[in-house]
């Protein structure tokens, strides 16, 4: 069933030479049927067969990894049905009422009515608790598909052109889903998302100049007002979910059109796709997948309990409790503001300036701003204009993945300092220590990181060249008639052989003056990060190498495919 | 007349000694009462000298290290003078005192003496000097106010217990410990107390009235579980997003890997 589309060509106008998916067109009926009667009733009137033909011969090549985005999907589809129920009960209301519900440890308890509204869907509406928690389970693992599937794009180099565009629009779904996430942990008024909006109201109050002004217009007055909860209310259920239903929808449009990337093996060329179209194969896995996913949320919402806001309380401005987090999507967040050290604010022009606040708000701005950013930064360090569509593997781009490690550290620290507080308690430490631990971490840890990822990386594709020149340790050990003891090597079969060749490595940019006879400070700085880039790197092992390597070993005359290492030191050819 | 005075001289030999039996009694008991209901109200029927002398002996072997002989305390631990029976009660009924070592803050651990060990400790330390008693049973029944306790337990209590009594971090390597699986008598007894870090919530401040609604509402929620389901820890958010990456992300990513497997 595996097909192959070109992708020069424009769905069925396949070149010669090219295999084309032909046993998935949408074959017409010949005569009778209802099935035929009704694809000819719509057929007349809509045309449609274009379209089926040119989606429904679609390719995705098939590796776990490329389903990532598809969890985020289908993870987005969960929470609009779940949503949708709970807007039928939830009233964005700060107007103040006492709670008559069936949770008698409040009952009489004076709150909002979102809270008691966001109360009565948990206890008295028919499987309101149930639908509850899907929707914020569904939200928590929305994004963390979305995470992976930006590491997996990242690390794999998909980001390449002609996909720089789609990076950008998959980081805006990155931050709209954060912002859709955090406006409805704040919606159901309860403690843990007042404190949530008091952090937020602190960091925008720490702006110099505009913040207090920015914050009152937010809060409709001083914090936290009778307004926030509607306002953050429209843009959770409206704006954020129609500026995200339509970039997820661009998003997808563009994965059609650049065709999907894959990983390199026997037959996968730049040119080629390799997979399953997507009717009916396709289709039929992916809405499966579907429900799989829906099921495993609906498992992890029938039995394990997310944001008890009737522990929480109504929001009060007075008591924060122990172990207030945000969400984790957030974390990263809370731990810079954590991880600051004390006595970062000064008062200046009878201002105080809180730099204890800037500071973090600027470095989360940074790294989001550097994800943005690095297809172009790449881009512009290798001057490479050519279409990439087959992945590298992470370790045949070492430079790339070190700073892949160094920003996975880097937040990893940020989002571990957002649970300092349990971590001393659980593993019974201090937590001034966790934090100066952590403090170092996220300062000294990118480094080590990217030194460390690199060398891992020049090791293996070390090894991947030693493999693919002279073949892969047996285990089986001969001794020679001269008493000698040798492990026979063999080699790997052309399969393998082709994955571990098949990608390139860019050498740094020759510093040439230009048309002008110039060399800029602009292009020798471009050198500068080229040759940082590129200085440490493992060529692919090369057809005549491969050669000589076979003609260096021979094959032994017994019919056996594999060959004998002579002993370290004189193999190299 | 004659009837009367016979039955006048008819009275009973013993008579006498009753009547004296009876004035004693009444004015002995009646002082008795009067002079111990300032020190303690609860613990009358066990601080009999007998109970108090083995308490002394059990105080001198195990804790006049550092709190001194007389309860003056040391360079090693604090005096005990006035810190009455629910003090004790608490410190050696949870197994915080006597101390494995010196720390951030007493540990909880399985008590080091049995029930009428504990109790003679606290007659002891009690006959020395009056404090605070051991809270009445009917304060300890769980069954007041819940809403009412559940608001109070918010507002005073939360930012170090947190909100479901998980317990939390504190500075330099103390902590407010997990409330879930204490006695209500060692709840009530720390916030008349406020042993280690925590604070004294006295009775002009949290009513005892409070203090029940307090242990009420910490008993429902220990006794009734969450009704979303296994409630990992009353953490918070940090334990659900690690429950959805490892766990949810885990089982969809082994999912990922059984749809694209090679079927051969």
């Amino acid at each position: 069933m595996t097909s192959t589309i070109d992708r020069t060509g424009s769905g069925d106008s396949t070149p010669a030479g090219a295999a084309a998916a032909t046993d998935n067109g949408p074959a017409k009926p010949k005569s009778g049927g209802f099935t035929a009667a009704a694809s000819n009733y719509i057929e007349d009137r809509t045309s449609i067969s274009g379209v089926v033909k040119e989606f429904g011969r679609k390719i995705f090549p098939d590796h776990w990894s490329f389903m990532l985005g598809e969890v985020a999907l289908y993870s987005f589809v969960v929470i609009i049905l779940s949503g949708t129920f709970l807007t039928f009960f939830f009233q964005a209301s700060m107007v103040e009422t006492h709670y008559d519900g069936a949770y008698v440890p409040m009952k009489g308890v004076e709150m909002s009515a979102a809270m008691e509204s966001a109360l009565h869907i948990s206890f008295d509406v028919r499987g309101g608790l149930l639908v509850r928690q899907i929707h914020h389970w569904a939200a928590l693992l929305f994004i963390a598909a979305i995470g992976l599937h930006m590491l997996r794009v990242f690390f794999t180099g998909a980001f390449r052109k002609p996909r720089e565009l789609n990076w950008v629009i998959g980081f805006l779904l990155f931050v709209l889903a954060m912002a859709e996430g955090f406006t409805g942990y704040s919606l159901p008024d309860d403690l843990l998302s007042g404190n949530g909006l008091r952090i937020i109201d602190g960091l925008i109050k720490g702006i110099p100049v505009i913040g207090t002004w920015t914050s009152f217009l937010l809060f409709g007055g001083e914090f936290p007002g009778t307004a926030i909860v509607g306002r953050l209310y429209t843009l959770h259920i409206l704006l954020l979910p129609a500026i995200l239903v339509a970039f997820l929808a661009l998003h997808l449009v563009f994965v059609i059109v650049h065709k999907h990337t894959q990983y390199a093996g026997a037959g996968r060329t730049n040119n080629n796709v390799i997979g399953y179209p997507i009717l009916p194969v396709y289709a039929a896995k992916a809405g499966g997948f579907f429900f799989l996913v829906f099921g495993v949320i609906a498992l992890m919402a029938s039995f394990f309990t997310i944001n008890p806001i009737w522990n929480y309380g109504p929001y009060d401005p007075s008591p924060v409790s122990a172990g207030t987090q945000p969400d984790w999507y957030i974390g990263f967040a809370d731990g810079a503001l954590r991880l600051i050290p004390p006595g970062w604010e000064f008062v200046w022009l009878d201002h105080t300036w809180s730099i204890n606040i800037i500071v973090p708000v600027i470095a989360l701005v940074g790294l989001l701003a550097a994800v943005a950013a690095y297809p172009f930064i790449e881009g512009w360090v290798t001057g490479d204009k050519r279409e990439h569509h087959i992945l590298d593997r992470p370790r045949n781009a070492p430079t790339r993945t070190a700073i892949g490690a160094a920003g996975v550290t880097f937040y990893a620290g940020l989002w571990a300092a957002a649970s300092s507080d349990l971590m001393a308690t659980h593993f019974q430490l201090s937590i001034e220590g966790v934090i100066h631990t952590i403090q170092a971490w996220v300062v000294l840890g990118p480094f080590l990181a990217f030194f460390v990822t690199k060398r891992v990386c020049i090791a293996l594709m070390k090894k991947d060249r030693e493999i693919v020149l002279h073949g892969f340790e047996s285990g089986r050990i001969v001794r020679l008639p001269g008493g000698e003891y040798i492990e026979v090597h063999e080699q790997v079969d052309d399969y393998e052989r082709w994955r571990l060749v098949d990608f390139e490595v860019y050498e740094p940019i020759m510093l040439r003056p230009n048309a002008k006879g110039q060399i800029t400070p602009g292009m020798r700085f471009r050198a500068r990060v080229s040759r940082w880039f590129f200085e440490d790197r493992i060529a692919p092992a090369q057809q005549q190498e491969l050669e000589s390597g076979h003609g260096h070993h021979g094959t032994h005359g017994d019919g056996t495919d594999h060959s004998l290492e002579e002993g370290p030191g004189l193999t190299k050819p | 007349m004659a009837r009367r005075s016979r039955k006048a001289s008819r009275r009973h030999p013993l008579a006498t000694v009753v009547l004296i039996a009876i004035g004693l009694v009444v004015t002995g008991g009646g002082y008795a009462a009067f002079s111990s209901t300032t020190t303690a109200t609860a613990d009358t029927e066990i601080t009999s000298q007998a109970v108090i002398d083995e308490g002394k002996k059990l105080f001198a072997a195990n804790c006049a290290t550092c709190h001194g002989m007389s309860l003056e305390g040391t360079d090693d631990g604090p005096a005990l003078i006035g810190v009455g029976a629910a003090s004790v009660n608490f410190q050696v009924g949870t197994g915080r005192m006597p101390m494995a070592m010196q720390g951030p803050q007493a540990m909880q651990k399985p008590t080091q003496f049995t029930d009428e060990q504990t109790a003679a400790l606290v007659a002891f330390v009690a006959s020395i000097s009056p404090g605070p008693a051991v809270p009445d049973e009917s304060l300890l029944q769980a069954d007041g106010d819940a809403a009412n306790g559940g608001e109070l337990f918010r507002i005073n209590c939360a930012m170090c217990h947190n909100v479901a009594g998980a317990g939390g971090a504190l500075t330099e390597g103390k902590y407010a410990p997990e409330l879930t699986g204490v006695l209500a008598t060692h709840i009530y007894e720390a916030m008349l107390t406020g042993p280690q870090n925590m604070p004294v919530f006295n009775d002009d401040n949290l009513t005892p009235e409070d203090k029940r609604d307090i242990i009420t509402y910490l008993k429902y929620i220990e006794n009734n579980p969450s009704p979303g389901g296994y409630e990992l820890g009353a953490l918070g958010p940090v334990a659900e997003g690690l429950f959805a990456w490892i766990f949810g992300l885990g089982a969809i990513i082994g999912l990922m890997v059984w749809l694209t497997a090679k079927s051969n």
